[in-house]
């Protein structure tokens, strides 16, 4: 197997004048969870389209699974699975009849198709449902739907686009930890488009963040945080007078000292030690009640770089 | 090819199965009530023994097909179901085909099931003592005529549901164009000159009804390939999430 389940060299995708995917060039661990942030309009969905082969790229050149996006698409949609941007999903027909034709599409042996319809309705707890009409369905149970229709071939790699949107956190935290084990357990790549920053945050092993149809920023957290941010720390307490932040701000561990919210927040050089600031505001007369080192969440990194200019 | 054919094939079905709207079983239900019953009612024995009723049933698939398979395309974009199923395995002709199969089947289905109803209604009423039925070569000629039209209405259908923005478009496109179909043939002979009309009409009457059979059968066959073709070659992946 290979060590990556996608790479791309060079991507680009143009719709008349406009960019719609600019150079974009990434590696997708295999058996991982990859990230794929962005904001509306960023190139999300036009790289999916790419990487499955519904669209031809303008420019540069990209394998899925080993195989080319452009002369091997075929071979890269029979192995993949899939939920796009709406769920695809047949109102007019009940959860079993969804199911039982994508399993069909797949080949999936009659007792096959019933075991695995089975498995994943239960497993997702729509399996009473499952004579229902799926026009009469919540959206988040169709979601749920949608996911099972996504696995139920057990494909190497799947494609999900913002798969936890309409689901009630208690099924948000369900399916990430279904996607979760689908990667360590079952070795499957999950290639997962999210705006739920915190989500990402928790599920993915890697994260690649475009703007604009051009790659920001790709690497797992630690990565991306050591590029971009320096380590923080807050204090909760009292007595942090200005004089103490004028001396917080003289020692050279320290690169900014400010009191937000009636919290100090000191932004440290990278490998300072958070022990003898502590003594320093103590001795100085502050009141310590918590003191927390806070690593820079995604979202912060994220909202960092959309403020880049371009 | 065939098994993916037959799996697109199946889920058409299902839809239509499961499209519980009561005003399209209310339609297939007159339907039956004024081909099954009514007509054959009104004329006798004659429904049955009398050949030009072929071209009867050899228009029905025509209105019937191309209710359902302006839903074909069209309905799947509008419902946001089109990209799902582009992105699974299936080729683009396997949809295509599984598509245009199902479309025609229905229509053909239910025209036969009027041909059905019809002759048990004539028997029911008119039979003295042996049972009507069509004449083999009749028979025959219904059978590949209806399918021919059923082909074509699913060719032309599936056509025009490419290009339609929504199901509903497609379906008004699509009724116009069988109408000019129709009426087009029947309308430009009223305005030719009463000798012209003369003219044809005895060159109707004079002809040889198998080859004329042959030949109307031939062209049909014909334009079915070539609208097959032309959907083959339209119904691509790459246009269609463009689309």
């Amino acid at each position: 197997m290979n060590e990556f389940a996608i790479t791309s060299e060079g991507l680009c995708r143009d719709f008349g004048a406009l960019h719609a995917l600019d150079g974009l060039s990434i590696r997708v661990p295999a058996g991982s969870v990859y990230g794929f942030l962005g904001p509306n309009g960023a190139g999300k969905t036009t790289t999916i389209r790419l990487l499955l082969g519904l669209l031809e790229p303008t420019a540069g050149r990209a394998e899925v699974l080993g195989y080319d996006t452009r002369t091997q698409a075929a071979a890269i949609r029979e192995r993949c699975g899939a939920l796009l941007e709406h769920t695809g999903l047949y109102e007019r027909l009940s959860a079993e009849d969804n199911l039982e034709f994508y399993g069909r599409i797949y080949h999936l042996s009659a007792p096959e198709r019933a075991e695995r319809i089975r498995t994943l309705l239960s497993h997702f707890g729509l399996y009473e449902r499952r004579a229902d009409k799926v026009g009469t369905w919540s959206h988040g149970m169709r979601q749920k739907l949608a996911v099972a229709r996504a696995m139920l071939h057990r494909p190497p790699l799947i494609f999900l686009d913002e798969p936890t949107s309409g689901l009630d956190p208690i099924a948000s935290a369900e399916l990430r930890g279904d996607l979760s084990s689908l990667a360590s357990k079952e070795g499957v790549t999950v290639f997962l488009t999210t705006h739920n920053l915190a989500e990402a945050e928790k599920l993915c092993h890697e994260v690649a963040v475009i703007r604009q149809g051009r790659l920001l920023a790709q690497g797992t957290l630690a990565e991306l945080r050591a590029r971009s941010g320096l380590p923080r720390l807050e204090v909760n307490g009292s007595g942090f007078t200005p004089e103490l932040l004028q001396s917080l701000r003289a020692r050279p561990e320290v690169a900014s000292a400010e009191v937000q919210d009636g919290r100090l927040v000191l932004e440290l050089q990278r490998d300072a030690e958070s022990a003898p600031l502590v003594t320093m505001l103590v001795a100085g007369g502050a009141e310590v009640a918590e003191v927390r080192r806070a690593e820079t969440s995604l979202e912060d990194l994220f909202l960092s770089m959309m403020e880049e200019q371009p | 090819m065939i098994a993916d054919i037959a799996t697109v094939f199946w889920k058409e079905w299902r839809e239509i199965a499961a499209w519980g709207r009561l005003r399209s079983k209310l339609g297939i239900l007159i339907l039956t009530g004024v081909f099954g019953i009514f007509m054959p009612l009104q004329e006798g024995r004659g429904w049955i023994e009398n050949p030009a009723y072929l071209v009867m049933w050899a228009w029905m698939p025509l209105y019937l097909v191309s209710g359902t398979i302006a839903d074909a395309v069209a309905g799947e974009r509008e419902r946001h179901t089109l990209e799902t199923l582009l992105a699974s395995r299936l080729a683009d002709s396997a949809i295509l085909l599984g598509k245009m199969a199902a479309g025609a089947t229905y229509g053909l289905a239910l025209t036969w099931i009027n041909v059905l109803v019809g002759m048990i209604t004539v028997n029911i009423a008119f039979s003295s003592g042996s049972l009507l039925v069509y004449q083999p070569a009749v028979l025959a000629a219904m059978l590949i005529f209806s399918l021919l039209t059923a082909v074509l209405a699913a060719g032309v259908g599936v056509l025009v549901s490419l290009r339609a923005a929504t199901a509903r478009q497609a379906q008004q496109t699509l009724s116009m164009t069988m109408l000019l179909f129709l009426l087009v043939p029947i309308m430009s002979t009223q305005f030719l000159p009463a000798a012209s009309q003369a003219q044809l009409s005895q060159a109707l009457e004079g002809l040889d009804p198998l080859q004329a059979g042959l030949t109307v059968g031939g062209m049909l066959l014909v334009v079915d390939v070539l609208l097959i073709l032309a959907a083959l070659a339209r119904f691509k992946r790459a246009r269609l999430i463009l689309d």
